[in-house]
């Protein structure tokens, strides 16, 4: 059944592709990371038709699937606006902005969970808005969450299959195309399994360790 | 000239035995003027039209039940709660609205952050930047806000953690302090700012009675040094009495009496105070 020579001969092709996956997921994660971010300072904005739209845009992205999503940027978009984008950004864009959705919620515990406080405070001192920010606030806001971070950059690593359907040569595509060379499913879909395993099993370990030291530090 | 020999004659009459620290009333206007102030949150009004002012360098002792909306009265003046009705001037300026075309409109941002640099607050649960350690927390403010350089903003705040006592601690962190301790670290981190007024919210109502001495000996100290107005929200009577130029006496959002610490503790007059006087005493506080 399980052919080892042929497993070792698409091995390095499936190495390089899985470079590309890792590469489009960090991508995704910054650009998750800045819009997200963005969201949730335009959720809490006290410009109330603002807050409303953000909210709604949330919603809207969340309950559609990541799928249609990426088929709208890569085959849609060019259509309505006439700019066509190669897959690898239309990928990064619709991994990142559908994520960014999650993690904009991540981002508002975070920042509620600083005391009240520590606004007053910064406001005593009297801290600009942009200042209470950056010095008081996300400092805080943020640490406490990295592990939560951590567990979305993992599961956002393993959705990247869905951008094979974006002609993305990624793990799942490569494997596809030596499928259809070789007619053997076996093996190359066995092996992507096994690499996304290794990969997301380190990192959730790293997340793991870093939760840890948080919580010590936390508790000192 | 004239206003010359003012400030000598000033500095002649606190040379004066037994005049030192106390205020001089020259007629001199108010830092603070509350008008007519109410505030009211959803139905429940806590404030029922306050007049008060402040001379400058004045100590003012604000007591009363709690309930009393004293904590809001200080909170008004940090800009941290908005007046329903009324104006507060500060340093003969309105704090909270502008004049525009002859009409008085709430103030915007801009406004109201220059309006600040004369105010300070400490407050009752310190409020302390745990992601900072003492240093930081006392040299960060005067860095961002007042622009000043890290050896300025340094040499400012050694120098004030020294005052208050903690010249020891500028690489500890707010977690690894007594509450006494953060306390002081937070009254240097607000006075590294230099404010006029300076609004001491219950600074020792968060605190174990054995750390409550050593914040009340660093306040002593500043209010000797005098030229800060200082408001102070507190329960601590005796302190009051010792301390404050002027108390006030508030209760169920209006102010009830109000007069010298002599006045106020020994020969009051309403029977509002008279009971809450009492009521302090026989629970031994």
């Amino acid at each position: 059944m399980w052919d080892w020579k042929y497993a070792w001969d698409i091995l390095p092709q499936l190495l390089s592709a899985l470079k590309m996956t890792v590469w489009v997921t960090l991508c995704a994660f910054v650009v998750a990371l800045i819009i997200g971010l963005l969201l949730a300072f335009a959720a809490r904005s006290q410009f109330k038709p603002l807050s409303l739209i953000t909210k709604g845009v949330i919603e809207f992205i969340r309950n559609t699937p990541l799928l249609v999503q990426v088929f709208f940027l890569y085959y849609s978009l060019p259509v309505l606006t006439g700019i066509s984008i190669p897959a690898f950004y239309a990928g990064v864009i619709g991994l990142g902005l559908h994520y960014s959705t999650y993690l904009s919620e991540v981002y508002r515990s975070g920042i509620e969970g600083v005391p009240k406080g520590q606004w007053e405070a910064a406001t005593a001192l009297n801290y600009t808005k942009a200042q209470t920010w950056r010095s008081i606030i996300l400092p805080q806001a943020v640490p406490p969450i990295i592990p939560v971070l951590g567990n979305y950059l993992i599961v956002m690593f393993k959705e990247t299959p869905i951008l094979c359907a974006i002609t993305l040569v990624e793990m799942m595509l490569t494997a596809k195309n030596i499928v259809s060379q070789s007619f053997r499913a076996f093996e190359p879909y066995t092996l992507v399994g096994i690499l996304f395993f290794i990969i997301s099993y380190i990192a959730s370990l790293l997340v793991q360790r870093l939760e840890k030291r948080m919580n010590l530090q936390r508790g000192k | 000239m004239l206003k010359a020999i003012g400030i000598d004659e000033q500095a002649e009459l606190s040379k004066v035995p037994g005049q030192e620290g106390n205020r001089i009333d020259t007629g001199t206007k108010p830092i603070v003027k509350y008008t007519g102030v109410t505030k009211s949150f959803g139905d429940l009004q806590v404030l029922k039209g306050i007049d008060l002012e402040m001379q400058p360098g004045e100590k003012v002792a604000v007591i009363g039940p709690s309930g009393s909306g004293k904590t809001t009265l200080g909170r008004m003046l940090m800009t941290l709660e908005e007046p329903t009705e009324g104006t507060i001037e500060l340093d003969g300026e309105l704090l909270w609205h502008t004049h525009e075309k002859g009409e008085l409109v709430r103030a915007g941002e801009k406004h109201l952050h220059r309006m600040r640099s004369n105010v300070g607050m400490i407050f009752q649960h310190f409020n302390l930047f745990p992601h900072m350690n003492v240093l930081r927390n006392v040299t960060e403010a005067p860095r961002k806000v007042l622009g000043l350089s890290k050896e300025e903003a340094e040499e400012r705040a050694v120098s004030m953690l020294g005052k208050v006592g903690l010249a020891d601690k500028l690489k500890m962190y707010p977690s690894n302090l007594s509450g006494g301790q953060k306390q002081r670290v937070a009254i240097a981190r607000a006075l590294v700012m230099r404010p006029k007024v300076m609004v001491f919210d219950e600074v020792t109502s968060a605190l174990d009675p054995e750390l409550v001495g050593e914040v009340l000996e660093v306040i002593r100290e500043i209010a000797e040094e005098g030229e800060m107005a200082m408001m102070l929200i507190t329960h601590e009577m005796d302190f009051a009495k010792e301390i404050a130029d002027r108390v006030i006496f508030g209760a169920e959002g209006r102010i009830v009496e109000q007069g010298t610490p002599e006045e106020i503790f020994d020969n009051p007059k309403s029977d509002r105070l008279q009971s809450f006087l009492q009521r302090f005493r026989s629970n031994g506080i």
